[in-house]
């Protein structure tokens, strides 16, 4: 079932295309995340299915909302966590949640049950200032107030920018906890490692959708074949992998380099001989075949748009 | 006559009661690319401020490019270089205008500063927005620039506080070749980051908890003295 579609969306600022014609459907209770970079268009998206933009043109509906007329209509059913701190912070934890509750007439007690798996974990400091707090409780108080209302879409910016690897873990725990309640949920995130995390993403780059499908199926799409190289020496490792004559991209990938190569035999293992032969006379290093990761379609998709 | 470019021992601040960084102890050497890692909070800005002479340690000894932290502030901050993700360059100038405003606060001549404009220009493929404000360009073009303008005076040490948050995964790794080459070039890299392939390409690495720098070593050392797979597995059990 459709909860969300768009319809041929653009959006200009200036002489900057922001979102060049982009259409997509997204299902009722999906954790759906847009991956991309800065710049990419993720935050004019959000900002137009909200009803906090309009755009140059193109449809949008939330569920049966049409967004760009019945605005109050719609703003009563989204929760919506910008990328910057956007709470008060001279009022406690307490009073924050207490006051976007009233906005949209409920109160805490009334959807206690939703935030309680978070809420409790900040809960001990209820009295504390929101200015006060430290950047992971920020986080947790603002997805309570984006959910205190009992939104059926739940829209987050950049959650985990900039956010250590421990608090991100947790905040997608939460997330999932959140979804079994029957929201959807839209996550924007610039680290490619978050996009399995989801149901489907879209991959953005430039106001464009480069892929939109599940992270399985994104992945299963990458046509070349994927080597990793690892060695001590990597700043070396990539130098002698870009003057090897049969490279195509060489893209260094934590503890190895990943390579594709411009021509590839019939024979997958008469490549991999052939590299290590080359780098035999250079350096010390392994060779093997790898599964692709998000990360590597991503790039494929950006070189060859 | 030893080669390490940073020397710290026991290095401690503390706001009122609490204690943001709690006695630390590290040296990084000459040309090394040196990865400061840490959860949200352990300490991590607090103790590059410090480093960087502009904030006063309550107590411990640390040295900067040879010059003590507490007594020659002022130097050290002529031998480091400094660049993060939140502020890096002026987006109201062109990309000419700021190389050569950074190039005269850091007092190179006027011949050095007319000839690594085109140089850095040059490098960096830039010739044909030259003359357009910072704030047009992608951030991944503003980050090289940033990194390249931050080492204009070639410094000893350079300091990068989460250089590539937000940039596209292809210009992150654009950026790195260009600390491998800094680096290759006796500048040390001293750097904060929270991809985790990221801390894979460092020399070594510290991860720092709650004040206190709990590992230190190599990734290869790390990940087996904790039985970790991969960096991201590692941050995970030491931090948690």
């Amino acid at each position: 079932m459709v909860d969300i579609s768009l319809q041929n969306v653009i959006k200009t600022f200036g002489n900057v295309t922001a979102l060049n014609n982009l259409s997509l459907d997204i299902h009722k209770n999906e954790l759906f995340g847009f991956i991309g970079p800065d710049g990419a268009g993720k935050t004019t998206l959000f900002r137009i299915i909200l009803s906090l933009l309009l755009p140059d043109s193109g449809e949008i509906t939330v569920g049966e909302i049409d967004v760009k007329k019945e605005i109050f209509k719609l703003r009563k059913i989204i929760g919506y966590m910008p990328g910057n701190f956007s709470l008060y912070e001279d009022l406690s934890i307490e009073e924050n949640l207490d006051f976007f509750a009233r906005v949209f007439a409920s109160s805490i007690e009334e959807n206690y049950d939703l935030i309680k798996p978070i809420y409790t974990q900040i809960e001990k400091f209820k009295k504390r200032k929101a200015g006060d707090l430290s950047g992971g409780m920020k986080q947790k108080l603002a997805l309570c107030c984006a959910l205190i209302h009992r939104p059926k879409l739940l829209v987050l910016d950049e959650p985990t920018t900039g956010v250590d690897a421990v608090s991100r873990a947790e905040f997608w725990e939460n997330l999932k906890k959140i979804q079994k309640q029957g929201i959807t949920i839209l996550v924007s995130t610039p680290y490619m490692d978050e996009a399995s995390l989801c149901d489907r993403v879209a991959l953005m780059e430039a106001g464009e959708i480069l892929s939109i499908n599940t992270p399985k199926v994104i992945v299963s799409d990458f046509q070349e074949r994927l080597i990793a190289v690892k060695a001590t020496n990597i700043y070396q490792l990539i130098q002698n992998l870009k003057s090897y004559k049969n490279s195509r991209t060489v893209f260094p990938f934590g503890e190895t380099v990943h390579i594709t190569l411009q021509n590839e035999s019939a024979e997958a293992k008469k490549d991999l001989i052939e590299l290590e032969n080359y780098l035999s006379t250079k350096q010390k290093c392994q060779v093997f075949y790898i599964e692709p990761n998000i990360e590597d379609c991503f790039m494929e998709l950006m070189k060859n748009r | 006559m030893t080669d390490n470019i940073i020397t710290v021992k026991g290095l401690t601040k503390r706001f009122g009661n609490f204690t943001a960084v709690n006695g630390i102890s590290f040296s990084v050497r000459r040309g090394e690319v040196f990865g400061f890692l840490g959860a949200n909070g352990a300490g991590k800005t607090t103790a590059i401020k410090m480093l960087c002479g502009l904030l006063k340690p309550t107590d411990g000894e640390a040295k900067v490019a040879g010059f003590d932290v507490f007594s020659q502030a002022e130097q050290i901050k002529l031998n480091i270089g400094y660049m993060s993700q939140k502020f890096s360059l002026y987006s109201d100038l062109t990309v000419v205008e700021n190389i050569k405003l950074y190039a005269g606060i850091y007092k190179l001549s006027k011949q050095e500063i007319k000839s690594q404009t085109e140089h850095l220009i040059n490098k960096l493929g830039m010739q044909s927005v030259r003359n357009k404000f910072i704030k047009s360009l992608p951030l991944g073009w503003k980050q090289k620039l940033a990194f390249s303008i931050a080492i204009i005076h070639n410094p000893k040490i350079v300091f990068l506080d989460e250089p590539t948050s937000g940039v596209d995964p292809i210009a992150r790794r654009q950026f790195w070749e260009l600390i491998y080459e800094a680096s290759s070039q006796g500048i040390t890299v001293f750097v904060t980051t929270h991809y985790m392939d990221e801390a894979e390409y460092c020399h070594r690495v510290s991860i720092m908890h709650q004040g206190n720098i709990e590992a230190m070593g190599t990734p290869q050392e790390l990940k087996a003295a904790y039985q970790a797979t991969s960096m991201n597995d590692l941050f995970l059990k030491i931090v948690r």
